[in-house]
């Protein structure tokens, strides 16, 4: 379903400040795979999400979407194949519109907007519909504008924009660590209901070890631009958060060994 | 008296073109103040040369779209700032109003028959029936462009003006929906320009300096008044309101005798009263300041 192949990207070429953010990265995602993507600041793992919706324009490699290489489009023309889901509660919804407005919005992914009117009755019905799986009341408030909804709420309510069309890729880009505990628990569970029940393909990139380990099939571990570590589903499950720590310090000392030896 | 409330009801039509990228799109383009001249001048030459008024007039829409697709170029695929590519046009609207103009400053229309003659024939204009006409006119676009912004392109448009990285992430292209706002809010301008030219029986090259000023103190005394978070249906009728309500302003200064020469500067002031009153009086009364934001909301950095 998506697939990378020799993506590279360096910030700031040529000059003392020059940064490889991604290393000649390959990654392969099946059709329905969860990934999770872990790893230390300046790792790379937003730069890889940026990279893959277009945000970011790579310096070399490729990127294909369902058998279609996207290197070309820019971000709002991949909008088509990819929903997202930011860390900022309030970058994944317009404020001054309304909830159902937002959610007309959502509903035109990938399709010609016309003249037509945004929110029908029929629409309205469906909004309804799928807002109450998020069990948080907001279907009961359609024309609220979604400026004055809890962070948690915007967040719950971006994860539904981002999944109801079902895209060919979900990237959440550490999408509950702007919530508190209880509310970054909701937005997990959501997010593992709505991907289970759509089966989206979904990279998801955290810095809770915990939620890597426990959430999706598979992880990766990501290390100055460059993929170091891969689990699979069986491994996920008799690996924790120690083990991770222990080999992260294991192959991030190696990697810092090379490179002081070769410069 | 009612002739400034019937220019007022002509300008709203402007200043509901300011509205669209002023509010909406949250882009202070200074292109009006050319692209108002560009619907007179566009609508004043063709009624000269014998065209029917109402389609002359419509010529003055499209001028006004093409002059809001230039900055709307410039500012999105040029990547140049919003300011300066509604100053470049503006200015470059000058020679081309002068050359549309046929080289004239001052173009009377004295002699033909316009939108408004048929108005002052019957005997209607600077009653109260005219007002009740162009009331109804300004109120029918000001519907045309509620319709349009509960649209599918609509909504976007207004997204873009809220929150472009939301709106891309939903496949919209940003850049095509300011052009369209752009186009949109210059071809109401100029129509406007087109319109006043007849109501006032000449087109003038420097008819819409200052014009920016006019549509943003009509835009923001509509608003103050109505309060901001109202629905586009409110917001809107506001905006003509603060259209006619401007007008009376000027029409009161000058009734107290205030030098004309000196009327820009009164618009000025009245732009800057309008700006900072609402945040003065809201210092005053803390009790009316919106409620605290939840505790969530503030670690989610969910400020405005």
């Amino acid at each position: 379903m998506l697939t990378i192949t020799d993506a590279r990207k360096t910030f700031f070429p040529g000059t003392v400040n020059e940064k490889p953010a991604l290393r000649d990265i390959t990654l392969h995602l099946a059709p329905g795979d969860f990934a999770t993507i872990i790893g230390s600041n300046g790792a790379g793992k937003s730069t890889l999400l940026n990279a893959i919706s277009g945000t970011l324009p790579l310096d070399a490699g490729s990127i294909q979407i369902d058998g279609i290489v996207v290197n070309r489009m820019n971000d709002h023309r991949r909008a088509r194949f990819i929903g997202r889901v930011f860390q900022d509660p309030s970058a994944g919804t317009a404020p001054s519109l309304t909830i159902q407005e937002n959610m007309a919005i959502a509903l035109r992914r990938g399709q010609r907007r016309g003249l037509g009117w945004g929110v029908t009755s029929a629409r309205k019905a469906r909004f309804r519909d799928e807002l109450a799986t998020l069990e948080l009341g907001l279907e009961n408030r359609l024309t609220a504008k979604v400026g004055l909804l809890s962070g948690g709420q915007r967040q719950a309510l971006s994860l539904l924009m981002a999944t109801f069309t079902q895209p060919n890729i979900l990237l959440l880009d550490e999408h509950t660590a702007a919530l508190d505990p209880q509310r970054a628990e909701l937005v997990t569970r959501l997010t593992q209901s709505v991907v289970h029940q759509h089966g989206l393909t979904t990279l998801m990139v955290t810095h809770n070890m915990e939620q890597a380990l426990r959430v999706g099939n598979r992880l990766i571990m990501m290390h100055d631009g460059q993929v170091i570590l891969e689990l699979d589903a069986d491994q996920k499950k008799t690996t924790t958060v120690p083990d991770l720590l222990r080999e992260f310090e294991k192959i991030k000392g190696a990697t810092l060994d090379d490179r002081t030896l070769l410069s | 008296m009612i002739a400034a409330l019937e220019l007022g009801l002509i300008y709203a039509v402007m200043a509901l073109g300011v509205y669209l990228t002023f509010r909406i799109l949250n882009f202070p383009d200074l292109t009006v103040d050319g692209s108002f001249t560009t619907g007179a001048a566009v609508a004043a030459m063709l009624i000269t040369n014998g065209v029917p008024p109402l389609l002359a007039t419509g010529a003055g829409f499209v001028g006004g779209m093409l002059a809001g697709l230039v900055t709307g170029l410039l500012h999105t695929k040029g990547k140049i700032n919003g300011l300066l590519a509604g100053i470049l046009t503006m200015i470059a609207l000058y020679s081309i109003n002068l050359k549309i103009m046929g080289g004239t400053a001052n173009l009377a229309l004295t002699m033909q028959g316009t939108l408004f003659t048929p108005l002052a024939d019957a005997g209607i204009l600077d009653t109260g029936l005219s007002l009740v006409i162009l009331f109804v006119g300004a109120f029918l676009i000001k519907l045309v462009i509620d319709w349009f912004l509960h649209t599918d392109v609509g909504l976007a448009a207004q997204a873009t003006g809220d929150n472009e990285q939301m709106v891309r992430s939903f496949g919209v292209s940003t850049d095509t929906s300011k052009i369209l706002l752009l186009m949109l809010s210059n071809g109401l301008v100029a129509l406007c320009g087109a319109l006043i030219a007849q109501y006032q029986g000449a087109a003038d090259i420097s008819m819409g300096v200052g014009l920016i000023l006019v549509g943003l103190a009509s835009v923001i005394i509509g608003n103050a008044l109505v309060g901001t978070g109202r629905g586009i249906f409110i917001t809107s009728l506001s905006v003509i309101v603060g259209a006619v309500l401007y007008r009376l302003i000027i029409f009161l200064a000058l009734d107290l005798n205030f030098d004309p020469n000196d009327m820009k500067l009164i618009s000025a002031v009245i732009v800057v009263i309008a700006l900072l009153l609402p945040r003065l009086i809201r210092r005053r009364t803390p009790r009316a300041l919106p409620a605290e934001p939840t505790r969530s909301a503030v670690i989610a950095g969910g400020t405005q």
